[in-house]
């Protein structure tokens, strides 16, 4: 059964396989699709309805196609600011929590320092920090230093989330680029610094925008830590200000609808181009760990 | 940035020893300290940055939270600025009363709802695991259209978590869900998903499962592709059964990443918050509440209980690192050196 060990070309393998089997694992991989695409396509169909349309009970698939929630949602509501709020501290986040993560990754990589296996040990107990012990001191502590309501507090908050597993991450990345070019380095007289940046942060790029991407789509996507520390609408992120349209008091699902597809499709496509890499920093921290 | 070329650079390569710092026992004539000091000055300042962001952002919160937890502190009797007037802070130190009333289940019933994080974790993590190996097989094999299932299937994971969870809730909803729609259409009765404690548990499982199985899958897959395709053909020369290559071959050979995701799984699932906190909001009543959803309940709404729910915090820290320490252990016994 297992078809894969023959060399020869997908044709040939394919016949090993009896018609059956080969119906029965197609028919696994469409429910599952099916499972897997089905609210993203209901969120995209809703949208696309009137803005109360969302009241039937019944299966509609389509009424009224148009992009008047899309047009309502941009001129009348928030969206914009939050989403430009978003980018802020998505992208404030990834900057800073890509150059911290690359030099320590690199340090634990390479160097046999006092001081290495603690902090390899806090990095993946950090990991492990439920939100809620640290959320209430975090908030005191960024209130004394008045980063309450503040992108640059939240932004800090997002990097105590997203640095210990990028560092760990990287880690694992610089773990396979051959110490030789390190070598080769030194001997050419660059200093430990000189080597990291000049040959070593080169050879990582792939590493490295998985690790941009990560700490992008932590901070893009965090709820906790927004709610919290977010007050006043302005400053709203986009995951605290959606919740909004589904509050106590409302529920606009077809404006929730059209900004949840205007907020997935930049990132699915990101995600699409970057997941094969992201798998393989993954694996690659994990196994050398 | 780069001016040396890496293919320059091996070229040049002579056999010069490993550049780990403080191997070489060099004498100096200075103290010890200085001599560390130069040796391993570079390494040190390189992960400075992130020992700083933590030592200040995780560090401080934490050993705060640590005395937190074992004070009376609540909204009416912390510290703070009222117009011109300073009030300080009045609250207290009680030893350890809040554990003691977590404990005896005085507070927040604590052992229902570790009793339903637990349920919550276990059932999450299986699935994720199980689904995932099953999708990540499959795909593994050569058929039509892998390309396209594949990227199609990690969508889920594509999507930001708070935006799939908004959708899930409202598939759910009573009256206008598709869920319900379909089952009327049906002619079945309908469902109040989230009105009843079980079925709450079941829609707010699903939705978990339903964002986690794209990352056990693509790192499954990546195990598998990893495994040496000779192993397979040498055992079906020896003519093992498709079962038996799955169980000595499949199996042994996903063990690495296996371990390490199974416990990045199990910690994610129990902290898991914002399915819990945006799908049910812990209801019905609370019974869908989750340690770590309760306490942040805990410390944000109602009278500002922060000490308690530092004290939940704790808890909860000191349960994943017994289960992370054990697990560890599990997995030396077994062998692996992770």
């Amino acid at each position: 059964m297992v078809t894969t060990t023959r060399t020869a070309g997908p044709p040939a393998v394919r016949r090993e396989r009896s018609r059956a089997a080969s119906i029965g694992l197609h028919a696994l991989l469409l429910s599952a699709t099916a499972i897997a695409l089905f609210p993203i396509m209901w969120i995209v169909l809703t949208s696309l309805k009137p803005r109360d349309a969302w009241r039937t009970s019944t299966v509609q698939l389509f009424s009224d196609p148009s992009l008047d929630n899309y047009v309502q949602l941009l001129t009348t509501t928030d969206f914009l600011r939050w989403f430009a709020n978003s980018v802020i501290v998505a992208t404030g986040t990834m900057v800073f929590g890509v150059f911290v993560s690359a030099t320590t990754g690199y340090a634990l990589s390479r160097f046999r320092f006092p001081g290495m296996r603690p902090l390899l040990w806090s990095l993946l107990v950090t990991q492990m920090f439920p939100v809620a012990i640290l959320i209430v001191p975090l908030y005191n502590v960024l209130a004394s230093l008045g980063l309450i309501n503040n992108h640059g507090g939240l932004m800090l908050a997002y990097l105590t989330v997203a640095v210990p597993f990028c560092a760990w991450m990287m880690r694992g990345y610089f773990n396979t680029i051959p110490v030789e070019i390190d070598e080769a380095g030194r001997v050419d007289g660059l200093s430990p610094f000189g080597t990291f940046w000049r040959l070593i942060v080169p050879l990582a790029r792939p590493g490295l925008a998985v690790t941009a991407f990560y700490s992008f789509v932590t901070a893009w996507g965090e709820v906790a830590y927004a709610s919290a520390f977010m007050i006043s609408n302005d400053n709203y992120t986009l995951a605290r200000g959606l919740q909004l349209f589904v509050g106590q008091h409302m529920a606009e699902w077809g404006l929730l609808t059209a900004a949840s597809v205007l907020i997935a499709v930049p990132a699915a496509l990101v995600f699409l181009v970057v997941q094969r890499n992201l798998v393989t920093g993954l694996t690659a921290g994990a196994n050398k760990a | 940035m780069a001016a040396a070329s890496p293919a320059a650079a091996r070229r040049r390569t002579p056999a010069a020893g490993r550049v780990s710092g403080g191997r070489a026992p060099r004498r100096e004539r200075n103290g010890p300290l200085a001599r560390l000091w130069r040796t391993h000055w570079y390494a040190w300042a390189m992960i400075a940055p992130v020992v700083i962001v933590l030592a200040v952002l995780i560090g401080i919160p934490l050993s705060r939270g640590l005395y937190l937890s074992f004070t009376n502190a609540n909204e009416s009797n912390v510290g703070r600025t009222i117009g011109m007037n300073e009030i300080p802070a009045t609250y207290e130190f009680v030893g350890a009363d809040n554990f003691l009333a977590i404990l005896s289940g005085e507070l927040g019933s604590f052992w229902p709802r570790l009793t339903w994080t637990l349920v919550w974790t276990v059932a999450c993590t299986a699935l994720h695991y199980g689904i995932g190996l099953g999708l990540a097989v499959a795909l593994n094999r050569r058929l039509r259209f892998r390309a396209v299932y594949r990227m199609l299937l990690v969508l889920p994971w594509a999507v930001p978590p708070f935006v799939s969870i908004f959708i899930w809730r409202y598939l759910y909803n009573n009256d206008f869900g598709v869920f319900n729609a379909m089952l009327r259409t049906a002619g079945l009765p309908t469902v109040g998903w989230l009105n009843d404690a079980l079925t709450a548990k079941i829609a707010v499982i699903a939705v978990n499962v339903w964002l986690g199985v794209p990352f056990m899958m693509l790192a499954l897959l990546g195990g598998l592709q990893a495994i040496p395709k000779e192993l397979y053909e040498a055992s079906r020369v020896d003519g093992a059964s498709p079962w038996q290559q799955f169980r000595y071959i499949t199996i042994p050979g996903l063990r690495q990443i296996s371990s390490t995701i199974v416990l990045l799984g199990t910690i994610w699932s129990f902290n898991m918050f914002p399915v819990i906190y945006l799908v049910t909001e812990g209801g019905p009543g609370d019974s869908s509440e989750l340690l770590v959803t309760y306490a942040f309940r805990l410390a944000f709404e109602g009278i500002r209980n922060y000490s308690a729910s530092s004290a939940y915090g704790l808890l909860i820290l000191v349960l994943l690192i017994v289960l992370a320490v054990v697990y560890q252990r599990a997995l030396r016994r077994g062998g692996e050196a992770w």
